[in-house]
């Protein structure tokens, strides 16, 4: 019997961070030299598939024998020979190496819209893009559809903009449409400068022809000839990857004058953004391209009138943009009918922090943040108690264990004070400290200001000051209600979308956890035991048993004590590094 | 044109005004730092807040067009509140020198500070500490002292067209350079320094040469034929800096020789009265140059010339052109002007050599 044997292997950047370069080869090495062609005639196919979105897990492989399915997890180089060996020869899967039960409850449960080709095509093949019927959406909105049938395709899906504010794609493509002009650009923002998040860069590097096609379909819509990706120079896979794209589109036709044999002209390049946050933002983004400064600049005009190059222009999110094939190609109302009333579609998330399963998921908006933490992401790590949910990156806000039952959309998670932003969700448990998780996002986002407006430049740096004021145990009592006000302030007064939002984090934790900032500022105590000015080691004497792990691992010889006699900690030398914590065996070391 | 109403009065202005335009023209004030009307809007010191029906959150005048039907509210406890915050803010991250301040009652932050009052702050934290350094002879730059309004990159890059300072860095390092930080190298023109509205760009000459009671006089610029308007900030009888008014020809605007090369005025080797000259000419060939290389081995010049009277040196001239035109013909003599005349002397002066000398023999520094 003929066997067909396929191996995949991740290379999204997390992949080959894990070595997932070298997996590869080391599986083209081992089944080519161990004369497996000669003796059961077999064909072996080693692809390059993009991000599974389970980065725990890395490097996953994915052996598939006649259509039959193993994933092997966390796979090094020198795992490959007893796989090829075991397995691919003989049949029998190695099994202490496959994924558990975890790995199909965390992909399982999601709804794969977005990410459905990610990991399972080789992104740097058109072929392979196409045979899953890629560019068909294209060349049907091309060839036979009308900028209005289009434009009334997308609207009736209730795409809303996946780059955080949520406006509605069809409405923005709709003025894009209206407004005439020789020239005119459609733009993909792929900045994605937020810490953490890694989406759109998964699409990008994963399954670049969709977000191409996207745009294709949306200069259709708005007759525009020229577009741009905007990719961070961070992400030179993305940035690759899509050149390669864009060149096999060029020619195969795609690209380029009369694409589709249609008659109309679109050509795209990609502009490599030097990795400032603020050029996410659209105005900035479009004066980057023009080999300006990117600051936001204030909107006398909308984009649609006036953007690039004070020209007509459409600016979407990567992915926003790799939603369209589909629901061109499976209707408006499959795709409404994904998500709520509200919102059409899924949302892709990068679930990280302390939850056991970190990595990337889709799910259907309406789906409720508990089971996105608890079925999907297996609940929290270590069996410690969850606390909050931190959405939307460094603009958005901490959701309490209470709210965990609303179902997420970009509506719902505004009224909890967060936002969706790009949809970054970092889980915390009993050992964040509030206070510390708010000052450390507004160290990002005012170092990252444009500089341009007074609240967000100089503001956010005074409510940083007051923030390290508190957890360095120096907090006023007028501390938060100085901090309030300056939140409501800069929130109200600055010009764009970082500004307004910085103070998210502060003003959510305010609302949620208003008690651990009290406890640092009356108290002088970080309830977490995080703040390090606020915490003091000390030794519990009816645990310690005296065996001095505590006082070998001291670096500052902080620890005092005989042998088998309870020790003691020297506060005025302890340097706080916790490295006694650590070490003692018995929990003898109290933190607090 | 469309309708609107302001702090409840109605006003009618043309499409694509700005809130700030027509509030202008009801004579309502709005406080702005980094606003000017000849440079593309900015909104980044956000001090011209105003509330706007239908809007939750205030927006910024400068940047918000006049809509039909638009009622307008440009000032409330709330806003007043803002602006204090603002100023407060920006006042926290500004040296607070105003006592030896080249710009001390001639600054916008001041007068806002001064009308609002802020004598307390609830703002301290870190301030920008930059070294002084700037190489160049004619403007002192003191970025501590600058709020980043970018009206001095604006000015530079559109109505100069030289972009030789830009903004540079993130956050509160955020800063106004040239490319890498180097000295300014650029016309000088001085335009930055005439919009700043704080003490962060100043006149390098004007520095400890006083600040108040300047008597000030309205004159043109000598240097060429424009002819700009300058305004002279005269103090005991001395020019202490030169300025111009925004609402003259040339609209304020100045370039580097008339905003700063006025220490001719007062130098001593000024020339006021005519000159003759009594050596013989074979004598001083090539002195005046000799004189600045080495001035004791030079005659001194009233071995050379004498002091007359204009009627005098009229006179001596209308004499000898006239010699040497009867000697050697008129093609024997040409004429020289300048650009520092205006265009009336020089079209004068080439009619004088053309239809009196009779010779077309007639140039100018910057050609006829
Ligand atoms: C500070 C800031 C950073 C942003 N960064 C990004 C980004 O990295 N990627 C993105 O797609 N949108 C970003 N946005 C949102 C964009 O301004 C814009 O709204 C979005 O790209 C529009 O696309 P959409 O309608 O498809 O969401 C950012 C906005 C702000 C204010
Ligand atoms: S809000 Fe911040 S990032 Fe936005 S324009 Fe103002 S200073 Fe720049
Ligand atoms: S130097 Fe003056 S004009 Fe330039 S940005 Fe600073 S304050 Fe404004």
């Amino acid at each position: 019997m003929k066997k067909n044997i396929i191996i995949k292997v991740c290379t999204g950047t997390g992949g080959i961070a894990s070595g997932g370069e070298e997996v590869l080869s080391a599986f083209r090495d081992a089944v080519s030299s161990s004369g497996i062609k000669a003796i059961f005639n077999e064909r072996c196919s080693a692809q390059k598939v993009g991000c599974r979105g389970f980065c725990a897990k890395d490097v996953l492989v994915d052996v598939i024998i006649n259509g039959e399915k193993t994933t092997y997890k966390h796979i090094k180089q020198d795992m490959v020979q007893r796989i090829v060996d075991e397995h691919i020869l003989n049949g029998k899967a190695v099994e202490e190496w496959t994924v558990g039960e975890d790995y199909h409850t965390f992909h399982d449960r999601q709804t794969k819209v977005v990410l459905s080709h990610c990991g399972e095509i080789d992104p740097e093949d058109i072929n392979a893009y196409m045979a899953v019927g890629g560019y068909d959406a294209a060349r049907k909105a091309v060839c036979s559809m009308t900028p209005k049938e289009i434009v009334d395709t997308v609207k009736n899906s209730n795409l809303r903009g996946r780059g955080g504010a949520g406006f509605p794609t069809g409405l923005k493509w709709e003025l894009g449409m209206r407004i005439k002009s020789d020239i005119k650009y459609v733009i993909c923002n792929g900045d994605e400068g937020d810490p953490g998040a890694f989406m759109d860069r998964s699409v990008m590097e994963g399954d670049p022809h969709s977000v191409i096609e996207g745009m294709i379909i949306c200069a259709k819509a708005t007759e525009s000839g020229h577009g741009y990706i905007y990719v961070r120079a961070e992400y030179p896979l993305a940035v690759k990857r899509l050149q390669m794209a864009i060149d096999q589109c060029r020619e195969n036709g795609f690209l380029g004058s009369n694409i589709f044999g249609s008659g109309f002209d679109f050509d795209l390049r990609i502009f490599q953004g030097a990795g400032a946050f603020v050029c996410g933002e659209a105005t900035a983004l479009m004066r980057s391209i023009e080999g300006k400064r990117g600051m936001p600049s204030p909107k006398l005009w909308r984009s649609a009138e006036k953007g690039l190059w004070d020209r007509p222009t459409v600016l979407n999110n990567v992915e926003t943009f790799a939603n369209i094939p589909r629901i061109i190609m499976n209707g408006a109302e499959w795709y409404s009918n994904l998500g709520t009333e509200r919102s059409g579609g899924t949302k892709v998330f990068s679930l990280s922090g302390k939850v056991k399963n970190t990595g990337l998921i889709e799910v259907p908006f309406g789906t409720s943040l508990k089971k996105i933490i608890y079925d999907i992401g297996g609940g929290i790590e270590g069996g410690k108690a969850f606390k909050a949910l931190q959405t939307g990156g460094p603009s958005g806000g901490c959701i309490p264990a209470e709210s965990l039952e609303i179902e997420v959309d970009y509506e719902s998670l505004a009224q909890a004070g967060s936002i969706m932003g790009s949809g970054g969700m970092v889980v915390l448990d009993e050992t964040s400290c509030m206070v510390n998780t708010a000052k450390f996002f507004l160290e990002f986002t005012q170092a990252e200001s444009c500089g341009k407006c007074t609240p967000c430049r100089i503001g956010t740096k005074r409510m940083l000051e007051i923030l390290e004021r508190i957890t360095s145990g120096n907090g006023k009592e007028e501390d938060i209600d100085l901090l309030e006000e300056l939140c409501r302030y800069i929130r109200a007064a600055s010009l764009c979308g970082l500004g307004m939002t910085a103070p998210n984090p502060v003003l959510s934790t305010l609302r949620y956890f208003r008690d651990e900032y009290e406890a640092h500022i009356r108290d002088k105590r970080c309830p977490a035991a995080v703040c390090k000015d606020l915490i003091t080691y000390s030794v519990v004497e009816e645990l310690c048993t005296g065996c001095g792990a505590c006082k070998r691992a001291c670096p500052a010889d902080a620890v005092r004590g005989t042998r088998k006699s309870p020790h003691r900690i020297d506060a005025d030398a302890c340097v706080k590094c916790g490295t006694c914590f650590d070490a003692c065996k018995f929990k003898a070391i109290r933190k607090q | 044109m469309v309708n609107l109403t302001i702090d409840g009065k109605k006003v009618r202005v043309r499409k694509l005004s700005t809130l700030l335009d027509a509030a202008g023209k009801l004579d309502i004030p709005i406080p702005t730092l980094c606003h000017h009307p000849a440079l593309s809007p900015f909104g980044g010191c956000r001090l011209c807040l105003v509330e706007v029906n239908g809007s939750p959150k205030p927006v910024a005048a400068c940047t918000t067009f006049a809509k039909e039907g638009m009622e307008v509210v440009t000032s409330n406890p709330r806003l007043e509140k803002m602006r204090r915050t603002t100023l407060e803010l920006i006042l926290s991250d500004h040296p607070q020198d105003c006592m030896v301040c080249e710009r001390a009652g001639d600054c916008k932050l001041q007068e806002l500070a001064y009308f609002y009052g802020i004598r307390e702050n609830r703002f301290k934290g870190e301030r920008r500490i930059y070294e002084k350094k700037d190489g160049n002879p004619f403007l002192v730059r003191d970025m501590e002292k600058c709020i980043l309004c970018g009206k001095c990159v604006r000015i530079c890059d559109e109505i100069q067209g030289v972009g030789a300072i830009d903004f540079a860095y993130r956050g509160m390092k955020t800063k106004i350079c040239p490319p890498f930080e180097r000295d300014l190298d650029c016309e000088f023109c001085g335009q930055c320094v005439s919009v700043c509205p704080t003490g962060a760009l100043t006149g390098r000459m004007w520095a400890n040469k006083g600040r108040q009671n300047f008597k000030e006089v309205d004159t043109i610029c000598p240097y060429c034929g424009c002819g700009c308007n300058i305004t002279l900030h005269i103090w005991r009888n001395k020019v202490r800096r030169v300025s111009s008014r925004e609402d003259t020809p040339n609209e304020g605007w100045l370039c580097a020789k008339g905003r700063f090369g006025y220490s001719f005025i007062n130098h001593r080797h000024r020339l006021k009265k005519p000159l003759i000259r009594i050596a013989p000419k074979e004598k001083d060939e090539g002195r005046g140059r000799k004189e600045e290389i080495n001035p004791s081995s030079a005659p001194r010049p009233s071995a050379i010339f004498r002091e007359a009277s204009w009627d005098e040196a009229l006179d001596y001239i209308a004499v000898r052109l006239k010699e040497v035109k009867e000697k050697h013909g008129q093609d024997a003599i040409g004429g020289l002007s300048s650009a520092r005349c205006t265009n009336e002397e020089n079209y004068l002066f080439q009619k004088f050599m053309r239809a009196v000398i009779g010779t077309n023999n007639i140039d100018h520094c910057a050609r006829y």
